[in-house]
């Protein structure tokens, strides 16, 4: 079997260390308040995907979550299952069959001037079309007083290749200025 | 152009003796993120691991956490504190090594304080998730200090810094 390194050409055994590595795919910064945002048109070369996002949103509290339907599906095929510690108290949640799945923590409009809440979201296996879609993240924001930090899971029941994410606030109706949401494609 | 491989190491450094604090610093600021892993052992008693950035040492950090002990939940914060803090319920220890990976957040920028996401755990001991606030004016971060409140890391701990590059904007 020949390896060829994608990095460089070569080739050999020793070239697959060169072809497990993290790439990015594209970067929204969002210069103006934003309803939606949209990853499309995803390439279905690499192992797993993860968005790195940093925002906020219009929601009149300190902060929620996000929502995240692929490729456009709105029927009731999520399901999730968070962790959340506040400071004082550690409470879970769940929900099935939904027609989004709830991932990550945005700050809202109270949450204090330059603070945004920050999530790594891990989609593995996005391109396989025999496995259910699985997500898992870390999230959290911190104001000085008060805060949430939280662990999410969450399953797109459908075997379909993921080609496009939606992203939108969950209970706010936009994303504010200086968000930023960024893709990246890991091979293995 | 399409930007290729990113995580890239940016310092690598194993303790060839035991010592309480370690400095990361001239961090480039042409990354997005900042990825920090350690995997470390205390050289005798269990401490914490805190940190500072760009030596600020006012009160500008606070944080929460929420983590499980292998019996009970719970929660914790601190606010209005002179440093940050990486592991709470999961300390460092003789014996197993605790494993942190800590993500500083858009570090280079100018427009927002910084914050940092981790997670960390230890067998035997639990597994948390932290997030840190960073109040300073915003600033870029270009230094991290690392320290325990007296005893010191091991010899073999690991601390492994990576830059993580954005992709182009859409």
């Amino acid at each position: 079997m020949s390896i060829t390194s994608i990095k460089t050409g070569a080739t050999g055994i020793s070239a697959a260390l060169d072809n497990n590595f993290m790439e990015p795919i594209v970067t929204t910064l969002l210069t103006t308040s934003t309803a939606t945002v949209t990853f499309s048109a995803i390439p279905q070369g690499y192992k797993h995907l993860q968005i790195r996002w940093l925002a906020r949103d219009n929601y009149a509290s300190d902060a929620s979550d996000a929502i995240i339907r692929f490729n456009s599906d709105s029927s009731s095929s999520y399901t999730w299952h968070q962790i959340v510690g506040d400071g004082s108290s550690a409470t879970s949640y769940a929900s099935t069959s939904q027609t989004s799945m709830r991932a990550g923590i945005v700050a809202g409009s109270t949450a204090g001037t330059n603070v945004f809440a920050v999530t790594v979201l891990d989609l593995l296996d996005y391109a396989n079309t025999f496995k259910n879609k699985t997500v898992r993240n870390l999230a959290g924001y911190d104001k000085n007083g008060a805060g949430q930090v939280a662990l999410n899971s969450g399953s797109w029941m459908n075997t379909g290749a993921i080609t496009q994410i939606d992203i939108s606030p969950r209970v706010g109706t936009t994303f504010s200025q200086y968000s930023r949401f960024s893709l990246y494609g890991i091979r293995g | 152009m399409a930007k290729t491989a990113t995580y890239a190491l940016i310092t690598s450094q194993t303790l060839g003796s035991a010592t309480s604090t370690l400095t990361l610093d001239s961090i480039p600021a042409t990354y997005t993120d900042l990825k920090l892993v350690i995997s470390a052992t205390a050289s005798s008693t269990a401490h914490h691991i805190f940190f500072r950035l760009n030596s600020d040492s006012s009160s500008n950090y606070s944080w929460t956490n929420v983590g499980g002990d292998g019996s009970t939940p719970g929660s914790s914060r601190l606010s209005t504190q002179p440093e940050g803090r990486l592991t709470y319920a999961a300390a460092v220890r003789t014996g197993a090594p605790t494993q942190v990976e800590a993500n500083f957040m858009d570090y280079a920028n100018t427009t927002t304080y910084k914050t940092v996401i981790s997670r960390n755990g230890r067998a035997s001991d639990g597994v948390e998730a932290t997030v840190n606030l960073w109040r300073k004016t915003p600033e870029a971060i270009n230094s991290i200090y690392l320290f325990t409140t007296g005893p010191s890391f091991a010899a073999g701990s690991t601390f492994e810094l990576y830059g993580i590059e954005a992709g182009n904007a859409a």
